[in-house]
C-alpha cells in the first residue's frame, strides 16, 4: 500500500491541481448544466422542479415554428458547405505548394494570414461584403458584380432563406482554408522521400504516386482537419453574430442558446447546449478512440 | 507519512482554489452615501440624457453622490446579462433602469424589486402621471417603478421632397388612404417606399396595422391572451401587413433602424414607422426635410413605451435610492432628462414651451390619447415574449405565411402569459 502510494503519489500531487480545477470547471459545470436542462427554471424566478426530459421534447416537436429543429438545419448546411469547402480549398493550395513554387513562402503566409483575424473581425468585413441590396443601392460583392456587368451573380448572400447559410460559410472558408493547407503541407513533408524514389523506380506515373502513395498516407491528417473544422463549425457563434446578428434566418444552436439566455430561460439554453455537447461529442469521442488505438498499436 | 501526504494536498488544493473564490466576490462600491444607478445610457442623446439627471439629484439631493453603473450596448442588450447575474447572486445596485410594464414583472415575480406605493402617495406622483400609465404600471395593486420619460411607437416618418414629388400632400388617416399613397409614390419612381429593418422593427409595423384593424382595447388584449390571435380580425390585419411588406424594401431583414432611416434619408423610402427616438437621431444628423403622422387608422391612440427606474430588493443604500427615484419622478428631473433625450415626460404637468416641436404635439395627444402598450419595447411583453415574437416575425418575412405566424404569435402568448 505504502509503497503504491509512494510510487504514483507525488504524480498525483502534482496533477492535482489541474485535475481539481478541471473536475470542477468542466465536468462540474457540464454536470451542473445538464442539472438545469432538466427542471423548469424558464424565468428569473428559479426552478420550481424536475421535469424529466420536457424540455428536450419541447425542442424538437413544440418549439415555436419549429424554431429549434431550423437552426439545426442552418448548422447542418453551414457544417456541410463549411467542410467540404476548406478540406478542397486547403488541399489544392498545399498540392500546390508541394510541387514546388517559387516563392512558397510568400504563398503561405499569404493564405494562412486570414487564420490570424478573429471571425469578429472579419465577419465585420463580410457583413458588408455580403450586403444583399442589388441595383441602385448595391454594396460589396454586389456592387463588384455590377460595375464588371456581371448582373447575374449578384446574390442576396444569407439572406436566402434555403441556401443563406452556405453564404455564411464563406467567411469561414476564407480563414480556416490556409490552416487546413498547412496541415496538409505538413502531411506531404512527413512523406519520406525514398518512397517517392521507390515509386518512380517501380515506374508509377503522377497521378500513380499521389493516389496510391502519397494520399493514403494523409489520411490522419485529413482526419485530425476534420474534427478540428467540424468541432469549430458546430460551435460557430461570433461569425454568425457579426454578420448577420442574432436572428431567424441564420440562427444555429449556439446563438439560440444565446436568445435563450436574454430572455432568462435557463432550462431551455442548458438543454440546447447539453444537446448541442452531444453533436461535437459523436464527431470527437470516435476520434480520440481512433488515435488512442493508433498510439497503442504504435 | 500518509496522513501529512494527504495535508498537503489538501493545502495545495486550497491554496489553489482561494484565489478564485476572491474572484467572484463584488468589490465594495458603496462608501455610505453613493448611489450606484445601473442603465444602458452610455453614449449619444441618452447619456446627455442621464448627465442632464444627474445635475438635477445633485441639487435635490446634496448629501449622496452618484455613481454610473451604465453598461453600453444597443436596447440593454448586454446590460440586462450584467444585471441578471447581479441580481441572482444577490449583489443588486441601487437602481437599475427597466423599461415599464411587462417586462417588468420579470423582476417582480422573482421578488427582486421592492414594492414602490408608499412613494407614490408620498411624492404625488399617481396625481402627475395620467391614468393609463398608473393602470399599466400597477401588478396586483402594486407599483415597481418610476418612469423617467415616454416614448411613442406608432409615429410613421416621412421624407416630405419624396412626398412632394410623387403628389402626396395629405396625410393618409386609415389602411385604404395609406395603401393609396404608397401606390402614388410607387408609380413615382420609388422602388419601395416603405423603409422596413429587422425582426423586432417589422413587430412594431404589424402592432400598428393591429391597432388599426382591431382598435386600441382588442389590441392591447391580444398580449395578455385576452383576444384571440387566430380570429379573423387579426387574419385581416396580418393581410394588410403582408400587402404593406409588398411596398417594403427586401434586404429588410439585413438592416436595422437606423439603416431603414438612411433610405428615407437618401429619398429611396417615403415612409418609416419607427418610435419617436427617430426626430431626436434624424435632428443629430442634421436632417431637416421629414415629417411625421399617427399610424393611418390609429386614430387617437398612443402606442408608448416607457424607461423606468427601481429600488432592488437588498440595495446597498436605498435611502439614497428613494432619493434617486423621487429626482427620477419630479418636474425638474423629467424635464432636465427628456429634453436632452427626446423623449417626452410621463407627467403630465410639463410646459410644452421647454420642448422642441415634434414633442410638443406628442406631449398634446398623450394628455388626450387612448393609452396602448407596445409589445416590441417591453411595456406589453415579457422579454421572453419579445423574443418569440420577433422570431416569428422574422419567419414570416421570408415565407409570408399568415397561418403560421398567427399560430406563433397565439403558441408565444399562451406561453408566456400563463406562468
Amino acid at each position: 500500500m505504502t509503497k503504491n502510494l509512494r510510487r504514483w503519489g507525488p504524480g498525483l500531487l502534482l496533477l492535482s491541481p489541474s485535475l481539481i480545477l478541471l473536475a470542477v470547471f468542466v465536468y462540474g459545470l457540464i454536470g451542473w448544466t445538464v442539472k438545469v436542462s432538466l427542471s423548469d427554471q424558464h424565468d428569473a424566478l428559479g426552478s420550481k422542479g424536475f421535469v424529466g426530459l420536457d424540455n428536450y421534447v419541447y425542442l424538437f416537436t413544440e418549439d415555436i415554428n419549429g424554431r429549434f429543429l431550423h437552426s439545426l438545419r442552418n448548422l447542418a448546411v453551414f457544417t456541410v458547405v463549411f467542410m467540404v469547402g476548406t478540406m478542397l480549398t486547403g488541399l489544392l493550395w498545399a498540392f500546390l505548394l508541394e510541387r514546388g513554387v517559387r516563392g512558397e513562402g510568400v504563398f503561405r503566409t499569404v493564405y494562412l494570414f486570414p487564420m490570424a483575424v478573429s471571425f469578429v473581425a472579419s465577419g465585420v468585413v463580410w457583413r458588408w461584403l455580403m450586403n444583399p441590396s442589388t441595383g441602385e443601392r448595391a454594396g460589396g460583392l454586389n456592387a463588384i458584380f455590377q460595375s464588371l456587368h456581371l448582373d447575374f451573380l449578384q446574390s442576396e448572400w444569407w439572406t436566402n432563406p434555403q441556401w443563406g447559410m452556405s453564404a455564411m460559410a464563406m467567411p469561414a472558408i476564407w480563414q480556416l482554408s490556409g490552416y487546413v493547407m498547412a496541415l496538409f503541407l505538413a502531411g506531404f513533408r512527413g512523406i519520406p522521400n525514398e518512397l517517392r524514389e521507390a515509386a518512380a523506380v517501380d515506374g508509377a506515373s503522377t497521378f500513380q504516386l499521389y493516389r496510391r502513395v502519397l494520399f493514403p498516407q494523409l489520411t490522419p491528417v485529413a482526419l485530425s482537419a476534420v474534427i478540428i473544422i467540424g468541432h469549430m463549425s458546430m460551435k460557430m457563434f461570433d461569425l454568425i453574430m457579426s454578420v448577420s446578428g442574432a436572428q431567424w434566418l441564420t440562427e444555429v444552436p449556439a446563438v439560440y442558446v444565446w436568445q435563450a439566455l436574454l430572455t432568462s430561460d435557463y432550462a431551455k439554453a442548458a438543454a440546447i447546449s447539453v444537446i448541442l455537447l452531444l453533436v461535437v461529442a459523436v464527431v470527437v469521442v470516435p476520434y480520440l478512440v481512433y488515435t488512442d488505438r493508433q498510439e497503442k498499436r504504435a | 507519512m500518509r496522513l501529512s501526504r494527504r495535508i498537503a494536498a489538501a493545502a495545495l488544493a486550497i491554496t489553489t482554489l482561494l484565489p478564485m473564490s476572491a474572484c467572484g466576490g463584488n468589490e465594495d462600491s458603496a462608501d455610505g452615501d453613493a448611489v450606484e444607478v445601473f442603465t444602458w445610457w452610455a453614449d449619444g442623446g441618452e447619456k446627455a440624457g442621464l448627465d442632464a439627471l444627474v445635475g438635477v439629484f445633485a441639487q435635490q439631493c446634496p448629501d449622496q453622490t452618484f455613481q454610473n453603473g451604465a453598461v453600453a450596448g444597443g436596447a440593454g442588450s448586454n446590460a440586462k446579462q450584467v444585471l441578471a447575474s447581479r441580481l441572482q447572486t444577490g449583489a443588486p445596485p441601487d437602481t437599475f433602469q427597466a423599461h415599464a410594464g411587462a417586462e417588468l414583472v420579470d423582476y417582480v415575480k422573482a421578488g427582486q424589486v421592492e414594492n414602490l406605493s408608499d412613494a407614490y402617495d408620498q411624492w404625488a406622483l399617481r396625481q402627475a402621471f395620467p391614468l393609463g400609465l398608473i393602470e399599466n404600471l400597477t401588478y396586483e395593486g402594486r407599483i415597481y417603478s418610476v418612469p423617467a420619460n415616454i416614448h411613442r411607437a406608432n409615429v410613421v416618418w416621412t421624407n416630405k421632397k419624396v412626398l412632394a414629388d410623387a403628389g402626396v400632400t395629405t396625410a393618409p388617416t386609415s389602411m385604404d388612404e395609406f395603401f393609396a399613397a404608397l401606390d402614388k409614390v410607387k408609380r413615382s419612381g420609388i422602388e419601395a417606399p416603405l423603409a422596413v429593418g429587422k425582426d423586432w422593427t417589422q413587430l412594431m409595423l404589424l402592432e400598428a396595422v393591429l391597432i388599426s384593424d382591431l382598435g386600441p382595447h382588442k389590441f392591447a388584449g391580444l398580449w395578455n391572451g385576452a383576444t384571440d390571435w387566430k380570429g379573423a380580425e387579426v387574419t385581416k390585419a396580418t393581410n394588410d401587413y403582408k400587402r404593406l411588406l409588398t411596398y417594403a424594401n427586401d434586404d429588410r431583414d439585413a438592416l436595422d433602424w437606423t439603416d431603414a432611416e438612411r433610405l428615407l434619408m437618401n429619398g429611396r423610402a417615403a415612409f418609416q414607422l419607427m418610435g419617436d427616438w427617430e426626430a431626436a437621431d434624424l435632428d443629430a444628423k442634421g436632417f431637416k426635410d421629414y415629417g411625421y403622422f399617427t399610424f393611418p387608422g390609429n386614430g387617437e391612440t398612443f402606442q408608448w413605451l416607457a424607461d423606468s427606474f427601481t429600488l432592488p430588493r437588498n440595495a446597498p443604500n436605498p435611502d439614497g435610492a428613494r432619493c434617486w427615484l423621487k429626482t427620477v419622478g419630479s418636474a425638474a428631473g423629467q424635464q432636465a432628462f427628456n429634453t436632452q433625450k427626446g423623449s417626452i415626460p410621463a407627467r403630465i404637468d410639463a410646459d410644452p414651451a421647454n420642448y422642441p416641436p415634434y414633442q410638443q404635439s406628442a406631449m398634446a395627444d398623450w394628455k388626450t390619447a387612448t393609452q396602448v402598450p407596445s409589445c416590441a419595447h417591453g411595456a406589453a411583453c415579457s422579454q421572453g415574449l419579445q423574443g418569440a415574437a420577433n422570431s416569428a416575425m422574422a419567419k414570416f418575412s421570408t415565407d409570408l405565411d399568415i397561418a403560421s405566424l398567427q399560430n406563433a404569435l397565439a403558441q408565444a402568448t399562451s406561453q408566456f402569459t400563463t406562468s
